[in-house]
């Protein structure tokens, strides 16, 4: 429970620090907007391929705003040296791993209860009450990718051209989590419930913990000052 | 150190000749001896390069596992030059893979490249590991592109059954594996000559592959040592 109190800390430091600035949401949730449109001039979607479409579309667009707030997640530690301080002072590197997941799931959890129904506005789709159930399965997607891109961007924190290099290493592992969710959401699309996908949204959960619990194993090796 | 050099590389050279000696051997196994495939013909012979290299391969990306796991815990030099080692060849023999598998798969299925399953596979781990490649290039300092390299080497092998996983349920159209089946044993379903010419093929890339590694690890050792000795004239 430690770790948990530890992690609730820093979480909301970085949540006041983003409270206050607005940096990487506002950017994340207009550069998500911008992405639908950009989609809306490159496709027309008709009617009848609305289902294979609209996840591979949304999440293709909570991939890359999703990359945009990774580069950005250590960039307070980085000033003035307050990286050192965080891992001189008694904090578990696990609930610090911990908290920044955290941070960027709510930071891509609020860009996505925005970016979803503009998708269906803009795209004129009718099925609404999909939406709750479609949540859900973005929930478990976007923390299997902040909990990965939390490590990874970790270990490129010193790399020259970081943010070019980020997406390099973590979009190969995130396969089964793109690969998974967007055929949850396709499904829920289709018959309005997960059905025959529900393989795939066990594979998904499995990947939440695997991940979830390497990272806090193995963050105390990731983070050195 | 210096009297130990010649002995080592004594033993590389042997390891060399072996390989090479192995694979000039599996080479007339598969490409004389072995009768063509009763369905394939001809082209069915780059089974006896694409196997081996696919689990050499694989082999390789264990290596890397071990190397980085061991690399975290004991903080020793050694199984980082291993880890590193064993991914560069690994993307090798990957991509060798690839290219094989595409030179089979244009003769039998028509086509350079398809999205099925091991295919796809086989692609990503090509994708992770030279992401791992870059993500050391990357990084000046040597321990701590040791250390990212580690954790990325980790939770990359972790990944592959996942991974595996996922793109099998996606989709399969790749022959289902004729040699390592589940409802007979390998002698009963093969030419037995067949299975004598992918076993040497085998032996003899395992032995390349030991050669390729020994050069690539005493190669990192080289530079650590350049490295510290730079160091140590600079203090």
């Amino acid at each position: 429970m430690e770790i948990l109190r530890q992690a609730g800390l820093v979480l909301r430091k970085d949540l006041l620090l983003e409270w206050r600035r607005r940096d990487s949401l506002l950017t994340m949730f207009f550069f998500g907007a911008l992405l639908l449109f950009v989609f809306h001039f490159s496709f027309d979607i008709e009617p009848d391929r609305v289902a294979a479409m609209t996840p591979a579309l949304l999440w293709l667009s909570f991939l890359f705003t999703g990359t945009l707030g990774l580069t950005q997640i250590f960039q307070p530690e980085r000033e003035n040296h307050c990286l050192d301080a965080l891992l001189i002072s008694p904090l578990d590197r696990g609930a610090f791993f911990l908290a920044k997941s955290g941070f960027n799931l709510l930071l891509m959890m609020v860009v996505e209860i925005v970016v979803i129904p503009l998708f269906w506005i803009l795209f004129n789709l009718p099925s609404w009450n999909l939406l709750p159930q479609l949540f859900l399965v973005n929930l478990l997607g976007t923390m299997g990718f902040c909990v990965l891109g939390t490590i990874m961007s970790a270990i490129t924190l010193r790399a020259r051209a970081r943010e070019l290099l980020l997406p390099l290493v973590l979009f190969p592992l995130m396969i089964p989590v793109i690969l998974a969710t967007i055929r949850c959401m396709e499904s829920i699309m289709r018959v309005g419930a997960i059905g025959d996908a529900s393989p795939w949204l066990r594979l998904l959960i499995g990947f939440d913990v695997i991940f979830l619990t390497v990272g806090v194993l193995i963050f105390d090796w990731v983070i050195e000052s | 150190m210096a009297a130990q050099a010649p002995v080592k590389k004594k033993r590389k050279g042997i390891l060399g000749t072996l390989a090479l000696v192995a694979i000039l051997i599996g080479l007339y196994w598969s490409l004389i001896a072995a009768p063509p495939d009763a369905y394939q013909g001809e082209v069915q012979r780059i089974m006896y390069l694409h196997l081996p290299s696919i689990l050499t391969a694989y082999l390789s990306y264990f290596l890397v596992f071990i190397g980085s796991g061991m690399y975290l815990w004991k903080r020793e030099k050694r199984d980082d030059i291993l880890a590193h080692s064993a991914a560069e060849i690994g993307v090798l023999f990957t991509a060798l893979t690839i290219i094989e598998g595409s030179i089979w798969g244009r003769t039998t299925w028509g086509v350079w490249w398809t999205w099925d399953a091991r295919l796809t596979l086989t692609a990503i781990l090509l994708l992770i590991y030279v992401g791992y490649l870059m993500l050391r290039s990357l990084i000046e300092d040597e321990d701590r592109a040791a250390v990212a390299g580690a954790v990325l080497g980790i939770i990359g092998f972790l990944d592959i059954p996942l991974i595996h996983m996922s793109v099998y349920w996606w989709r399969t159209l790749h022959q289902p594996p004729s040699i390592l089946r589940p409802d007979k044993a390998p002698w009963e379903n093969v030419h037995p000559t067949m299975l004598t010419a992918l076993v040497i093929s085998f032996i003899g890339f395992l032995l390349l592959y030991f050669y390729l590694l020994s050069l690539r690890y005493g190669l990192g050792e080289t530079r650590a040592q350049i490295r510290a000795r730079r160091l140590e004239q600079e203090s």
